[in-house]
């Protein structure tokens, strides 16, 4: 094969993917970490209420989980699903809009940052439930093989999760039926305050994958290329019919669980050693070391991303907000059914 | 010949009709399957699903493991995703290891998401006393999910309505929770041949009168006829409505009668407490139907304890029809 030789030891990402296509991950990434900074920045400013979960430092995961997925091919994400909507190519506008609570949002304001969906592009929505979205991937999984779509279901979902009773009851379900479904676990050390150690039985969690018969595999999760190597082949797998897999992403969210968080199960030392592994350094590396971007093409990207950012916090603030009369709208198809 | 639809019609058990719109979605919809623990080759716990995995096969007709929480989840995120799937529980106990999927997800799916989606599941979970199976096989939990919006639920009481109801089940974009009471599943009645549907949220007055209203639901509303023949010939002219559905409730046909007869019974087997009745009455105490009660309204509900297992303690933790006698007499007394 004339290209692998010409491409020497690069890496896996470079080898398979267009330059165009790349620049387009780098984006991606940048604008998750934008936009969460933005989020955060108008949560401080009193523009968004509730709570939320930010995963600035595991922007690698979201956008490589979805780098061989087409708008046909679903995802379910979680409580930390900002980078799983945007990787999936959900519109900023609309997101900021449904974090400031706007008819206009994904959800019209019905579901806010932990139910952001966007079900046009295959995001059937993040959940507030730790492990909810697990049987329902599995449900999308069975739908695409009785209705022979081709179509595949990147499952995501936290270390924490995969001790819920779901995890295992969805795992053992796929790999009974062969489903095409990726179950991707995002390893970010915690559920909340309680590490994997003080928690998990095993010490990685794709070794639950030997229970139930599908490969399982490790890989370090801000290492944007090995994501897409070990997701490319599961999502290759299971678009042959032989079934699903799990991956495991080793990765960490700088910032506390949510708003309430006082990080006392954590040391500083700890939070700054996974900074020097950020993952969109180490993109923004990859990219340069291959000659696919240059200075200048990253200071574009920094300089888009914060425009596009912009606009969708002015689109967002000035979207009107949901009618009060119509608090109880969506409940049933038939409205007359309420 | 059914009267609506100008069907014949033949005598069915109530499994028999529940599977006969099972075979008639299977057959007319390639977006339905079946799931559930044993309703293949077993053909489910009560005989429900029968023989029809012979005819559809383990694709359409699927055997899921023993895992309530997933399978029904599964089932959500197919109706989600383009299937439509009815899911049966063993017993509806065993919904209670399920009850994240189906109040968390499937009732609030569409509302979180701002009508991005629908959740066309159906679930049928045999429910009810009276087999001998005590405590944890023998629950009436449909006010569980009566309390839950985002959720139909219905109670067939006869299998014609059995049938109508799953299929219309069927027709709703939303979830539809079906409570179906095992001790019916042998009862026979004439169901309509072919396809038909008995309206969601719609009751069905099953004898008309003059001096108070019994609602029931469920196999209740065979023990309120009962009474009510009794009561016919002691010179009381009872009105039975059967509510058919718990949400959402018809307000119109309740108060309608109500307001005609001017007392109220209302019978159903889940707890008494925070029931169904409760809601009922609070539904006739809220409107102009108020003015016209002649005397305090009566809930007749099961007892607070669980189910026990002796067959005659079983009898007695549920109404029964000398309950209802004694219930519509007392009513009746400044009448006659
Ligand atoms: C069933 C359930 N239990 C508990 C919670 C509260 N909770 C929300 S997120 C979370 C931690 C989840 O950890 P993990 O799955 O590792 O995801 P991460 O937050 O690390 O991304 C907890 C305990 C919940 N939302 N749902
Ligand atoms: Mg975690």
């Amino acid at each position: 094969m004339p290209d692998q030789e010409a491409s020497g030891n690069s890496p896996y990402a470079v080898r398979t993917y267009e330059p165009a296509r790349l620049i387009e991950a780098l984006r991606k990434m940048h604008l998750i970490r934008r936009f969460e900074e933005g989020a955060e920045d108008s949560y401080m400013r009193g523009l968004i209420h509730g709570t939320m979960h930010l995963s600035i430092g595991q922007e690698a995961s979201a956008v490589a989980a979805c780098m061989s997925l087409t708008d046909d091919d679903k995802i379910t994400s979680t409580h930390r699903g900002h980078g799983h909507c945007i990787a999936k190519g959900a519109d900023l506008g609309r997101m900021f809009a449904e974090f400031f609570g706007k008819e206009t949002g994904y959800c019209r304001g019905r579901g806010g940052s932990m139910h952001i969906a966007d079900v046009d592009k295959g995001n059937l929505g993040a959940n507030g439930i730790v492990g909810g979205g697990i049987p329902i991937a599995v449900g999308a999984a069975l739908s695409a093989k009785r209705l022979g779509t081709g179509a595949v279901t990147v499952c995501f979902f936290g270390d924490g999760a995969n001790n819920e009773g779901a995890f295992h009851e969805a795992l053992n379900m796929a790999a009974v039926w062969t489903l095409p479904v990726i179950f991707v676990c995002e390893n970010n050390k915690y559920g909340m305050s309680t590490s994997t150690e003080r928690s998990t039985a095993v010490k990685n969690i794709a070794e639950r994958a030997g229970a139930y018969s599908m490969p399982g595999e490790t890989v370090d999760g801000n290492d944007f290329s090995a994501v897409c190597q070990a997701i490319d082949a599961a999502v290759k797998r299971a678009r042959d019919g032989k079934g699903p897999s799990l991956i495991e992403n080793l990765t960490y969210r700088w910032r506390g669980h949510s708003k309430s968080d006082r990080n006392r199960y954590r040391t500083k030392e700890e939070i700054s050693d996974w900074q020097a592994k950020d993952p969109i350094v180490r993109m923004s590396r990859m990219l340069k070391d291959h000659g696919i971007i240059d200075d200048a093409g990253l200071a574009k990207i920094e300089r888009d991303v914060a425009q596009t950012i912009e606009e969708a916090i002015a689109f967002a603030a000035g979207s009107p907000s949901p009618k009060i009369d119509e608090a109880t709208r969506y409940v049933y198809t038939d409205e007359a059914a309420a | 010949m059914n009267a609506q639809t100008g069907a014949a019609a033949r005598e069915l058990s109530y499994a028999e009709a529940i599977r006969e719109a099972m075979d008639i979605a299977l057959a007319t919809d390639e977006r339905v399957v079946l799931m559930g623990e044993d309703i293949g080759v077993y053909g489910g716990a009560f005989q429900v699903t029968g023989n029809l995995v012979e005819k559809y096969g383990t694709d359409r007709v699927i055997d899921t493991p023993i895992s309530e929480l997933g399978g029904a989840g599964v089932a959500v995120g197919a109706a989600m995703t383009g299937l439509r799937p009815i899911f049966e529980f063993q017993f509806s106990d065993f919904a209670t290891l399920a009850m994240e999927q189906i109040v968390n997800q499937a009732a609030k799916v569409r509302y979180m998401l701002g009508g991005a989606v629908s959740v066309p599941v159906v679930m049928r979970f045999p429910a009810g006393s009276g087999t001998g199976a005590a405590a944890q096989h023998s629950q009436s939990l449909e006010a569980w999910f009566g309390h839950v919006p985002g959720l139909k639920v219905v109670q067939p009481a006869t299998p014609e309505d059995a049938k109508g109801l799953l299929l219309a089940a069927l027709d709703d974009p939303d979830p539809v929770m079906i409570f179906e009471h095992k001790i019916l599943y042998k009862m026979k009645g004439m169901v309509p041949e072919g396809h038909y549907t008995t309206p969601i949220g719609k009751a069905a007055v099953r004898r008309e009168g003059t001096d108070l209203t019994i609602v029931s639901t469920s196999i209740m509303m065979h023990k309120a006829l009962d009474a009510a023949q009794t009561l016919a010939e002691e010179g009381i002219d009872p009105e039975v409505i059967d509510l058919r559905t718990v949400r959402p409730m018809d307000r119109d046909t309740v108060l309608a009668s109500v307001r005609k007869t001017g007392r109220l019974i209302c019978v159903y087997e889940g707890v008494k407490t925070l029931g169904i009745g409760a809601e009922v009455s609070a539904m006739v105490a809220e409107s102009d139907a108020f003015d016209f009660l002649d005397a305090p309204i009566i809930r007749l509900g099961g007892a607070e304890s669980p189910i026990p297992y002796n067959p005659e303690l079983e009898k007695a933790v549920v109404p029964q029809v000398p309950d209802i006698l004694e219930a519509a007499r007392s009513l009746a007394k400044g009448m006659i």
